[in-house]
């Protein structure tokens, strides 16, 4: 069972986010990188198909970022290989470049299952997951929490999330692409100690790709929302806000 | 290509989602200020019925097989691909849910048509369509004018009015030319998962008492019940709180879980991301208490509150039980 | 006479003796032996240097019997047992060779005049001791200690040995009063009852060697029985405070040279690690110690040593055998079995265990090689998951932005200055709780201020600063801590200052012993208690006004316990003016508030009756009219302010910094009225 897993290092929402001069575009130097989420998830998910059924678990991403370390710690999980793609020129990081550019490196291999999470906080032009199976021909499900490989490991069976909690059961034939909400288990702690070890011994790899001639929608302009805009904000010490908290209540009625 | 616009409708378990309405609405809209119509894909098994709903729209395309009866995002991409060769639509528009998410992607790679998701804004003037989208959990908002060419967009559940979608008429309902045998889909259906029965419908409940990851742990849980049954609602909370284990999934609002319009929603250490606002959004009235001034719950919040849920709890508990007391006294 | 110069029946007395003495010394030479084979499964490691100071250790911990008597009730009698087994030893061997060499007519205590009485009345003083821990064993049951069959029959062994000695003497004294020392107090007055019975007058000879040879039998049971009971610990005590640890405790060991991690098999472990096993008397004053356990966690430092006891018993063997049938000798996992992962985790790594221990064991460093091994293996759970994530990434628990570390100090009316790029006299190391935690911002700028109007020449590293990692490394993480200390050393080598000082006792115990880079400079490492201690006793901070207030203050662990600073706190409190009242458990005695070892990051496991910290501030709440519960470590503050909350004894009493009170008493802020104690919330 090969499977790859498809990471993307996205904005750390954490150091906070500036728009730049053009107001185009997030000012580059006030961002930090981390690995997306759901990403993080679907790694995890590969490694339990893994233990599970055996095969490889190979890792692809972008040159962004400190995405070397999330490689490093992805084959410190017990990942096989971990492949970093590299273009020229300026890397536009949008869904659909993204897309084409792991279409063309997933091509150069033979992959029953890629993996890879539903949505990044950075997402503006649909889920990379489903851009992905698209240009392969390969089915897809998206909003996956649970993936069961067949005995005949010609299949998968997956779990989509709806609303109120339901979920569908389905059963795609592999190849298959899959768009990860959540692993069956959180990401699994990798100790810093194994991680400084892999990162002697252990490789990541660099792949040419050629940037993809796909025309990104073009953003006019960012904007961040005005603090507290919309909320009118209580101030006060603790107990006087709690009392007007049901005053307003108590006006509407929705306290005796 | 027309200046139409395109609706994909959405159903679960036999009926139509708000979200179809909220679409219906504003595309209703769009297709006015473009010069064009509003049509509307209706693609399951025994549907047609649901087309009388689809009021708003001037024309229904209709898909009625037994391979759609169920959700598979491959086939149901392979038939509104031949819905939108006929209509050939300026804009199409998808919910942002688990099945418009999945139909937005395969529809835009196949049909090498652009695409944008996370809408929560649209215009149409002179010919231009303004597409407003907030990403970043909420942090974001992208503004883009979408290309003359047709354009798929998914807009978040709860963005607009469901009302202006709910509209009588008699749309013209129209069979799409499918081809006997449909291309074979790789993925089938086995069965639907029913959420585990729960104590408590949230979904009915007319005050909430929402906990988010500010409340910091479980333990903190049965606090936020005591203020929840004094004021006769039920507690619930956002994704990070059921993730932990703090409550069941049944307890779950946003995207995942349930929507709920309830009478008050109390928003305890809750960001504010824009998967748990979409499921709480259209509450009567939003208190929100966050640590974080720039947290985005307080742009969706009616009040806000700067401070720590943990010591506003009690401090309300006990007002309220004050006041009950001096009701009754 | 010597009684074994007599013929027991075909056999001469002596002979039978020799027989039951070679029998028992080998069976105890053989125990022995095994058990030191056992000890040698365990890894090497150094504990034979500054050899002056590990004889004097000897003597005050095994000959002064130092730590048994903090507690009188135990203390006392133990103290009588051990010496008296001590005079014992030379008493009872000198009748052994006697017995063993009847011809040879050789001198023993008994003959002695001077010594004969001591032996006598320390037969009594024995008695006496057993009495009483006999009585508290088995009456009283203190939590801990355990009534085995091993535990009562090692009692009743002794008193036999007692009664016999007693028995012997006052026979001997009827029957042949020339053949000892005249006079024998207690022996003497048991004769004297003796005597007023005809039939035991007529039987005294027959009586005393009766007496003589059981007294003898019974030791030499004793031995062999020895090495096989808890009562192992008279052999390996003395061995495990000679191999005690000298390096202080706040200075764990590193990673092994080849790179290894932690223990679980048993030959991972040190020898020193495996000797905690036989040197523990089950005493149970380490559980008693405890705040986990005390408050209901599986957390006990008992349990820990006695399973690692069980398993080197049960699973030792196996691996001695030098044919292995597969590498790990059939030894089943320690934790999951034996340990489980939650008693583990409960630990806060206070030290009160260790510092209660009356043999020196080293609790600590089991539990931390342990968790060091779930740690490698990935088992944590998410809350502490997370808070390593964080660690490591960002350089703080919390999950901040390195970034924001200083906005704390953007609302002082002046600039820190930046270490980084000025030289400074002092240093001052925040820590992340007094930078990101939003109650104790407050205290941070409030200690700025009274430095900076005590012209103090100080200075922070801003966005340099990371988490020091001593709860990282406690909690088992030894990697992320190594990459912690880089990054500060790094920092810290290019910084410019003197002294050090930190307000978090957990910073100033790693910087102070774990940072090697950092004390081979010249730059001593201080608590800001120190360092506010020394302004005032100076005059370089006045105080304004004395503070009206009845404190009692809270010996932090890691300031106290692990690095003895007790008096400057105490200092400054004097100096403020205020009325100190102590808590019952002061100073090495301080109770733990239960957020150490990286509990702070974790959930609570268990049925937790009452929280460490809960049963601290009711502890302070008890002592009469005190209204403020002083802290100097910002952990504290938080644990105690969420206790005083869900004890419900916030109007009672209120839980302030130093720092605070300080502020107040050189007028930085004014004084909060002196009636109502100030809510526990920041400035």
């Amino acid at each position: 069972m090969n499977i790859a897993v498809l990471a993307k290092q996205v904005p750390d929402l954490v150091e906070g986010l500036e728009i730049d001069a053009s107001g185009k575009a997030l000012d580059p130097d006030s961002l930090r990188y981390i690995l997306s989420e759901t990403d993080d998830h679907a790694l995890e998910e590969a490694l339990l198909i893994k233990e599970r059924v055996g095969g490889r678990v190979e890792v692809f991403s972008l040159e962004v970022g400190e995405v070397r370390e999330a490689l490093y710690a992805a084959l410190a999980k017990g990942a096989d290989r971990a492949v970093l793609a590299q273009t020229e020129g300026e890397v536009r990081l949008d869904n659909h470049t993204l897309a084409r550019i792991f279409a063309d490196l997933l091509g150069r291999g033979s992959y029953d299952l890629v993996l890879t999470g539903v949505r990044a906080i950075d997402d503006l032009d649909g889920s990379l997951g489903g851009l992905l199976a698209g240009y392969l021909g390969l089915p897809y499900v998206g909003l996956v929490r649970k993936v069961e490989i067949a005995s005949d490991s010609a299949t998968a069976i997956v779990e989509k999330e709806y609303p109120g909690s339901y979920a569908a059961e389905l059963e795609v034939r592999l190849p298959a692409v899959l768009g990860i909400q959540a692993a069956e288990q959180p990401p699994r702690y990798v100790p810093v100690s194994r991680l400084r070890q892999v990162m002697k011994t252990a490789k990541v790899e660099v792949q040419d790709a050629s940037l993809p001639e796909v025309l990104p929608v073009a953003v006019e302009r960012l904007s961040q929302p005005e603090e507290g805009a919309g909320a009118a904000m209580l101030s006060g010490n603790p107990e006087e806000i709690a009392r007007q908290i049901v005053d307003l209540l108590s006006e509407r009625r929705l306290v005796g | 290509m027309s200046q139409d616009v395109l609706v994909v409708a959405e159903h679960f378990r036999g009926r139509l989602n708000d979200v179809t309405f909220e679409l219906l609405g504003k595309g209703r809209e769009i297709a006015q200020a473009l010069g064009g119509k509003l049509a509307v894909a209706l693609l399951g098994h025994e549907v047609r019925s649901m087309a009388s709903e689809l009021g708003a729209a001037h024309l229904v395309y209709v898909a009625d097989r037994a391979e759609l009866r169920e959700f598979i995002p491959d086939r149901y991409g392979a038939v509104v691909q031949i819905a939108l060769k006929e209509a050939a639509p300026r804009l199409v528009l998808l919910g942002s849910t688990s099945m418009g998410l999945d139909l937005l992607s395969l529809l835009s790679a196949r049909g090498g048509l652009p695409c944008l998701d996370n809408c929560t804004r649209l215009d149409a003037r002179d010919g231009r369509v303004m597409v407003t989208s907030q990403i970043y959990g909420g942090k974001i908002f992208a503004e883009v004018v979408l290309p003359d060419q047709t354009t798929l967009v998914a807009v978040v559940p709860g963005t607009f009015a469901r009302e202006a979608g709910q509209i009588a008429g008699a749309p013209e309902v129209r069979e799409l030319a499918l081809p006997t045998l449909l291309p074979e889909a790789r993925t089938t259906f086995r069965k639907l998962i029913e959420p585990p029965p729960g104590d408590v419908d949230i979904t009915k409940a007319p005050i909430l008492v929402a906990v988010g990851r500010g409340i910091q742990n479980g333990e903190n849980v049965p606090q936020a019940q005591e203020l929840a049954e004094l004021l006769g609602g039920a507690v619930c909370g956002s994704r990070p709180a059921i993730d932990q284990g703090w409550l069941p999934k049944t307890r779950q609002v946003g995207k995942s879980g349930m929507t709920v319009r309830p009478k008050l929603y109390l928003a305890l250490g809750i960001s504010g991301a824009p998967e748990h606002v979409e499921g709480m959004k259209q509450s009567e009235m939003i208190v929100a208490v966050n640590t974080d001034p720039k947290a985005p719950v307080f742009g969706v919040a009616h009040y806000g509150v700067v401070a720590d849920a943990l010591d506003l709890i009690p401090l309300l508990t006990e007002e309220v039980r004050r006041r009950a007391l001096e009701k009754a006294g | 006479m010597v009684p074994t110069a007599a013929k027991l029946g075909p056999v001469p007395g002596w002979t039978i003796l020799w027989l039951v003495f070679l029998v028992a010394v080998g069976l105890f030479a053989w125990r022995v032996a095994f058990l030191v084979r056992l000890l040698m499964l365990g890894r090497a490691e150094d504990r034979f240097d500054q050899i002056r100071e590990r004889f004097k250790r000897l003597l005050v911990y095994v000959f002064g019997q130092r730590r048994l008597l903090d507690e009188l009730l135990v203390g006392i009698p133990h103290v009588l047992i051990f010496y008296g087994f001590l005079v014992f030893l030379l008493a009872t061997s000198g009748m052994l060779l006697q017995g063993l060499f009847p011809g040879l007519r050789l001198p023993t205590i008994e003959q002695n005049r001077y010594l004969a009485p001591v032996v006598d009345i320390f037969a009594v003083l024995v008695l006496a001791g057993l009495a009483v821990s006999s009585f508290r064993r088995f009456v009283i049951r203190p939590a801990g200690l355990q009534l085995t069959a091993d535990a009562t029959l090692v009692n009743l062994l002794i008193a036999a040995l007692m009664v016999t000695y007693l028995l012997a003497e006052a026979f001997r004294v009827v029957a042949l009063p020339a053949e000892g020392a005249a006079w024998v107090p207690v022996g003497g007055w048991l004769a004297g009852s003796l005597v007023s019975s005809a039939l035991l007058r007529a039987g005294a000879l027959t009586f005393y060697q009766l007496f003589w040879w059981m007294h003898v039998l019974i030791v030499l049971f004793f031995l062999a029985y020895l090495p096989n009971s808890k009562h192992l610990h008279l052999l390996a005590a003395p061995f495990s405070v000679f191999f005690s640890r000298l390096e202080p405790p706040g200075r764990l060991e590193p990673a092994r040279a080849d790179g290894g991690l932690g223990a679980e098999r048993l030959e991972e472990f040190t020898w020193r690690q495996l000797l905690s096993a036989f040197a523990c008397a089950e005493c149970g004053r380490c559980e008693r110690a405890c705040p986990s356990n005390q408050c209901g966690e599986p957390c006990s430092p008992r349990e820990l040593v006695h399973n690692l006891k069980e398993q080197l018993l049960r699973y030792g063997p196996a691996l001695l055998s030098k044919a292995r049938a597969t590498a790990d000798g059939g030894e089943p996992a320690l934790i999951g079995g034996l340990i489980s992962p939650a008693e583990l985790w409960t630990c806060t790594t206070c030290l009160s265990c260790a510092e209660h221990c009356p043999v020196m064991n080293e609790h600590l460093s089991i539990m931390v090689d342990l968790r060091r091994r779930l740690v490698e293996r990935g088992e944590v759970d998410t809350r502490l998951e997370e808070a390593l994530r964080n660690l490591a990434r960002y350089g703080n628990s919390f999950g901040q932005s390195e970034r924001k570390r200083a906005v704390w100090a953007q609302s002082l009316d002046f600039k820190p200055k930046d270490a980084r790029k000025e030289p400074v006299e002092w240093l001052w190391y925040l820590g992340e709780y007094a930078c990101y935690h939003p109650a104790l911002q407050g205290f941070t700028r409030s200690l700025a201020r009274i430095l900076h109007a005590a012209e103090v020449d100080f200075g922070i590293l801003y966005e340099g600063e990371r988490n020091s990692g001593n709860d990282a490394r406690r909690v088992g993480e030894e990697g992320l801590f190594e990459l912690l200390r880089e990054k500060n050393v790094a920092t810290l080598q290019k910084a410019r200052f003197n002294n050090l000082f930190t307000t978090d006792p957990h910073v100033y115990n790693t910087l102070r012993n774990e940072y090697p880079e950092l004390n081979h400079g010249r730059h001593p490492v201080y608590h800001y208690t120190e360092l506010l201690a020394d302004l005032l006793a100076r005059g370089r901070l006045r105080v304004a006004q004395e503070l009206p207030y009845r404190v009692t203050y809270h010996d932090p662990c890691y300031l106290g316990r692990y690095n003895g600073v007790y008096d400057a706190p105490r200092a400054v409190l004097k100096a403020l003016g205020v009325q100190l009242k102590e808590m019952p458990r002061s100073r090495q005695n301080s109770f733990c508030c239960g957020g150490g070892g990286g509990r702070v990051w974790m959930e609570e496991i268990g049925e937790v009756h009452a929280r460490p910290s809960e049963s601290r501030v009711r502890e302070a709440a008890s002592l009469d009219g005190v209204q403020v519960l002083v802290v100097a470590c910002p952990k504290d503050y938080v644990m105690f302010a969420d206790a005083l909350k869900t004890t419900g004894l916030e109007s009672r009493l209120a839980v302030k910094d130093l720092t605070e009170l300080v502020a107040e008493a050189v007028g930085l802020v004014p004084q909060a009225a002196a009636s109502a104690p100030a809510q526990p919330r920041a400035a």
